[in-house]
């Protein structure tokens, strides 16, 4: 193609104190082309997406709008322009309807003041125009992500947006969400708009793009059409080295029954939920997003109370609503908010992996500090944690980081039974693979595990049973052999499975 | 990888704690030092001796105000619970009852005031904040139903005496607040539940996905926080010689001040019990010095104050301008 890039950034730098975030990266986005960015966590996508929008302006290098050097002095200017940014998690004005958002500031007017009707309408032909069905006139609270990320997209679509960035969208949805959201996609690089998108998931890059751009530790490594590339070459441009298999599940013998849930209930969240997991065993919980799975791992674990059912570990029955209690059982649970969640971003990595076993850590009434930093240290090292002290605290880790201190946390407790949710959201391939084996070999020294995973290819390469939940109801079992893909997503979308 | 394993580990506080823990210090150092030159009667022993005792109920609250804090929750309610129960001593007291009986019935009532906070914010999930400004009025209006505007003064002297002693120049009763403050820090610094306490004022949620008794604990420091206002009830009327209602009026903001101002984050999750004391003590010298500097006494409010406001606004400043200049340190090492 010959044509002038919509949007492009000409050796462009930024640094933030002594780190150099971006390294003299160039990017040229062009009308009607879906354009990839991929690299690992740390490697400079996030900067070169908030320079691109104005959030951040570079140290050096040029912005180039239509081939002209422009300058984004904050995020107004670059929406002027035309770019666009599709968030993860979206954040819309819950009370406030969705057409309501989609126009925010630039409603419609009529001599009477906000005119309802056109405004109507006006949503109803950006959801034609990206083929979805909404509702314009229900509020924003209680949409699913999927759907928040299309009112996004028709906000910036209602602004005449030239360059849409989708920063991570398909991290929190479910398969079919996921193929919703690229048929929207590419009905809008078919009217000419000009796509970035960030995943790190590498099969959605290949369906998605035609044009992949590598960054590895801020610096640019190389950008390709999409065909000349292999999934295999980009993740070594990515991590600059050889990965083991990415899903390394080994063989194992399954002992007795860690785990046994039966019949679980929780009042219009799910019903009935019966499944039991032995020592040695991974088991997975496939599903949509929505399904009721991390619902059913938070009553297990006890975060929430249930209604009907049992649970037992290692045959002893839980007292229900008591995290404590499950602990002390022989549970632990990674959840699905790393953040929010799974560690107090505030306290040192020492104080967060001693944080779920402080009763372990006592010397008499008081806490031992060597105790607290040999525990930490341990896992650290065997978990391969990169860190510079301690006592640094949690959030100037990376997402993959962090993950490896809520592992850290739990493993400290010696678990009988680990559930993880999500485990490898958002975290690069290389920590992924390194999550990877070491749920495995968990597995392999007689660690029951119990993993909720949205990925198709980390569930059926990890698990040596899937269970399918379906609106809060457990609608299939699959053993290895049968657990396909398709197999799998036919239950996860309610229909029978043959 | 680099794991720096050389380097004591050190407490997870950050270094802007630390520096605004030296600065108290120094500020403390500075005041005392200026006072003790250019103020007359501030740099002999009685005076430092008053000075102290002067300080015990501030310091004595201020030590569970601090555990509440850091847990995210506040209670205003500390220096109305202080006039309860100096109503309730001298309730009793006029109706005849030993002063050994009216002491730990005054502790219940603590007790009580505390349970009733802390019940109504962690059952309910009401905010602190508004429950404790409830209460606030509550129970000294409580206070006033009980005792209207008479004194009661006609306390043993035993007790009002054993209030003022000293041991040569320590006020009894500031040892009373070092032994309590050394067990306040201890708990809060070397124990599993003052761990606790630092996760769940930080992330609440995190804190209860780690099998930490979030609700459990927040009630206890209500309590603990009610029994020891009462305890400061105890010592201001034995002190004063005089139990009324009004006793202690407006000492919650002294209180939270001195918190605030000893480096406790208002958002909960952050801060050290020494830092709090040198605040205490801080305010305790610039109150006495310009008392005996003659200053009137709505500059010490303006003074109390202006020192409030700073030790809110400081270290937020230093978190703005982190926040603009610091790098994302997603996936760097640093070696």
């Amino acid at each position: 193609m010959e044509d002038t890039p919509v949007l492009s950034l000409s050796q462009v730098s930024k640094a933030f104190g002594a780190v150099r975030a971006v390294r003299e990266v160039s990017l040229d986005l062009y009308a009607g082309e879906a354009h990839a960015l991929a690299g690992e966590n740390g490697a400079g996508k996030s900067t070169l997406v908030k320079i691109l929008s104005g959030v951040h302006q570079p140290d050096a290098g040029r912005i180039l709008l239509d081939g002209e050097p422009v300058e984004f002095g904050g995020p107004a200017n670059a929406q002027q322009a035309g770019v666009a940014v599709i968030y993860q998690e979206p954040t819309l004005f819950p009370d406030l309807s969705v057409m309501e958002n989609i126009f925010m500031g630039r409603q419609p007017r009529s001599r009477f003041g906000i005119d309802r009707r056109a405004m109507r309408t006006a949503a109803a032909e950006l959801f034609a125009r990206l083929g979805v069905q909404l509702e314009p006139d229900r509020p924003a609270r209680g949409l699913s992500i999927a759907d928040q990320q299309l009112v996004e997209i028709a906000k910036a679509l209602s602004r005449q947006a030239r360059v849409l960035i989708m920063d991570e969208p398909t991290a929190a949805l479910s398969g079919k969400e996921v193929a919703r959201l690229f048929g929207v996609a590419e009905a809008l690089r078919g009217q000419g708009c000009a796509l970035l998108f960030i995943s790190h998931r590498l099969e959605e890059i290949f369906k998605l793009c035609q044009r992949v751009t590598v960054l590895r530790d801020g610096g640019f490594v190389a950008s390709h059409p999409i065909a000349d590339i292999t999934p295999d070459d980009l993740v070594r441009r990515m991590v600059g080295r050889e990965l083991e298999s990415l899903f390394p599940k080994q063989e194992t013998d399954t002992g007795e029954v860690a785990l046994s849930v039966r019949r679980l209930t929780r009042e219009g969240i799910f019903t009935d939920v019966s499944f039991e997991v032995r020592r040695g065993e991974i088991v997975a919980l496939a599903g949509l997003v929505g399904a009721g799975r991390s619902e059913v791992a938070r009553a297990v674990f006890g975060i929430d109370r249930w209604d009907a059912g049992s649970v037992e570990v290692d045959g002893r029955r839980l007292r229900p609503a008591s995290p404590t209690a499950a602990m002390a059982a022989g549970l632990a649970l990674v959840p699905e908010d790393r953040r929010q969640q799974g560690l107090v971003m505030d306290l040192s990595i020492e104080r967060n992996i001693g944080l779920a076993g402080l009763a372990a850590l006592h010397k008499g009434p008081l806490i031992s500090r060597p105790a607290e930093r040999e525990r930490a240290r341990d896992w650290a090292v065997r978990l391969r944690l990169k860190f510079a002290r301690l006592t640094d605290p949690v959030n100037v880790l990376s997402g993959g980081n962090q993950q490896k201190v809520v592992l850290a946390k739990w493993l400290a407790r010696r678990p009988s039974v680990l559930i993880v949710d999500e485990p490898t959201r958002g975290i690069d391939v290389a920590t992924k693979a390194e999550v990877h084996r070491l749920l495995s070999e968990l597995a392999g020294s007689g660690v029951a595990v119990l993993m909720i995973s949205s990925e198709l290819p980390e569930v059926l390469g990890m698990a040596d049973r899937v269970l399918v939940m379906h609106e809060g109801r457990l609608v299939a079992e699959l053993d290895r052999a049968a657990a396909t893909e398709e197999s799998v997503m036919a239950a996860a979308t309610g229909r029978s499975v043959t | 990888m680099t794991t720096d394993l050389s380097r004591p580990a050190e407490r997870d506080l950050t270094r802007l704690a630390r520096r605004w823990e030296g600065l108290i210090l120094v500020l403390l150092v500075g005041v005392a030092g200026w006072a003790a030159l250019g103020v007359d009667g501030f740099a002999n022993t009685s005076n430092v001796s008053f000075l102290l005792l002067d300080t015990t109920e501030i310091a004595l609250m201020a030590l569970t105000m601090t555990l509440v804090i850091v847990a995210a929750e506040i209670d205003l309610s500390v220096a109305s619970t202080l006039g309860l129960s100096c109503a309730v001593l001298g309730w009793l007291w006029n109706a005849g009852l030993p002063i050994e009986a009216i002491m730990p019935i005054c502790l219940l009532v603590g007790a009580v005031c505390g349970a009733f906070n802390g019940l109504l914010v962690t059952r309910l999930g009401l905010p602190s904040l508004a429950v404790t400004i409830g209460t606030f009025a509550l129970f000294r209006g409580l206070a006033y139903v009980m005792l209207g505007d008479q004194a009661v003064a006609d306390l043993p002297p035993a007790y009002t005496s054993l209030a003022t002693s000293s041991i040569g120049p320590v006020p009894l009763m500031t040892v009373l607040v070092a032994v309590l403050a050394a067990v306040a820090a201890v708990v809060l610094h070397a124990t599993g539940l003052g761990r606790s306490i630092f996760a769940l004022g930080s992330n609440e949620e995190a804190a209860y996905f780690s099998g930490i008794r979030v609700k459990r604990i927040k009630f206890w420091l209500f309590v603990a926080s009610g029994v020891m206002a009462s305890l400061a009830s105890l010592v201001y009327t034995f002190r004063y010689a005089s139990a009324r209602a009004d006793n202690g009026v407006g000492l919650e903001l002294a209180v939270v001040a001195a918190v605030l101002l000893g480096g406790v984050s208002i958002f909960g999750g952050r801060g050290t019990l020494p830092g709090v004391l040198m605040a205490v003590l801080l305010l305790g010298v610039v109150r006495n010095a310009l008392i005996l500097a003659d200053v009137a006494n709505e500059v010490l409010n303006f003074v109390t104050g202006l020192l409030l406001v700073a030790s809110v606004l400081a270290p937020n400043l230093g978190a703005i301008r982190r926040r603009r200049t610091s790098p994302p340190l997603e996936g760097k090492s640093v070696s």
